[in-house]
């Protein structure tokens, strides 16, 4: 299946938002998500089924002004 | 008010009191130790965040997170760089839960060349985001109009810009910000944006604001730490200026030593 991760496509594996992160060798922790540019709560994540052409952003923190 | 009387002088946003009235930005600077050094040389209580793309299997997020906590200060994250109110109401949701702190310092960019917020948008959003119980810190203009919408909106702190973003300007539209001052003397307002030198952080103050915010210009000093005390300082002393009672200008000369027995006065136009 493709879909697009933080603006590149990718061919995955991964069924659900939660596989994807596992699938992508992100760690648990300090990440946020959002797909379709939609927030998608930690909690959700293994709930949230991904399909073909979806858009998912993982973002972590970063310096800021 | 005087100066012996400053000690009770602290800085409360949204209910959360602070000493220090200068907040700073963590971008920009030359490494993490000396990010880690300008904070604490200046004392500094709340630091601007963000949220970024960063490729699975990377740790410089996680670092950047662990580095802030240790510092022990409040952090403001962003939604720097968002063009359209979805974005922002979106990266503000994912802030939350990364961040764990209902406070979103918000922008909405409307205009490419000076950063300038999108009022509209800024309002439409931050009306979303307090309904959604966020703690809400628009950066906004210097806008009368726009203050007060977002006001209505649930916003209990503004942040107008001093001038666009990076520039180091100062206070680019006085008259409008003494104004904005003088319209709301209630609400914390933060300066925040284009300030570029520490006399400028002072004149701010001595305005009347409540706080400086800023980043690129210490972040990208010669010597970020020095720079950050220097603008702690300032800050302090516009403060201290501004709680004094500032003198007015006047035209004319206005002598400080008594006229009344100066010697010679009655021979001087002899």
């Amino acid at each position: 299946m493709r879909i697009h991760v933080n603006g590149k496509a990718l061919d995955v594996a991964a069924a659900t938002l939660g596989a994807l992160l596992r699938e992508l060798d992100y760690e648990d922790g300090a990440l946020a998500t959002a797909l379709n540019r939609n927030f998608v709560r930690k909690t959700d994540r293994g709930k949230t089924p991904l399909k073909e052409g979806d858009t998912v952003e993982i973002l972590v923190p970063r310096q800021g002004g | 008010m005087g100066v012996a009387d400053t000690g009770a002088d602290s800085l409360k946003l949204y209910g959360v009191e602070f000493s220090s009235r200068l907040l700073a930005g963590t971008a920009q600077f030359p490494s993490p130790a000396i990010l880690s050094r300008a904070i604490a040389a200046a004392k500094v209580e709340v630091v601007t965040v963000s949220l970024r793309r960063e490729s699975g299997g990377s740790r410089a997020g996680k670092s950047f997170w662990t580095l802030i906590r240790e510092l022990g200060v409040r952090v403001l994250p962003n939604t720097a760089g968002c063009r359209s109110v979805k974005e922002a109401v979106t990266t503000a949701e994912m802030a939350r839960e990364v961040f764990d702190t209902p406070w979103i310092k918000l922008e909405v960019i409307g205009e490419e060349d000076s950063l300038q917020p999108d009022v509209f948008g800024l309002v439409e959003a931050a009306s979303i985001l307090a309904r959604e119980g966020f703690q809400v810190f628009p950066y906004t203009t210097e806008d009368l109009v726009a203050a007060e919408k977002l006001l209505g909106a649930g916003c209990e702190v503004l942040m107008p810009w001093g001038s666009p973003i990076g520039s180091g300007r100062g206070l680019n539209n006085p008259y409008a910000l003494k104004s904005l001052r003088a319209h709301f003397p209630n609400v914390p307002l933060i300066v925040d944006a284009g300030i570029g030198a520490p006399s400028q952080a002072a004149a701010a103050m001595e305005m009347g604001f409540d706080a400086v915010l800023s980043n690129t210009a210490i972040a990208r000093s010669g010597d970020p730490a020095k720079m950050a005390r220097a603008f702690a300082l300032a800050v302090e002393a516009g403060r201290l200026g501004y709680r004094a009672g500032l003198m007015h200008a006047r035209d004319m000369a206005a002598p400080s030593t008594p006229v009344i027995g100066r010697a010679f006065g009655d021979l001087s136009r002899a």
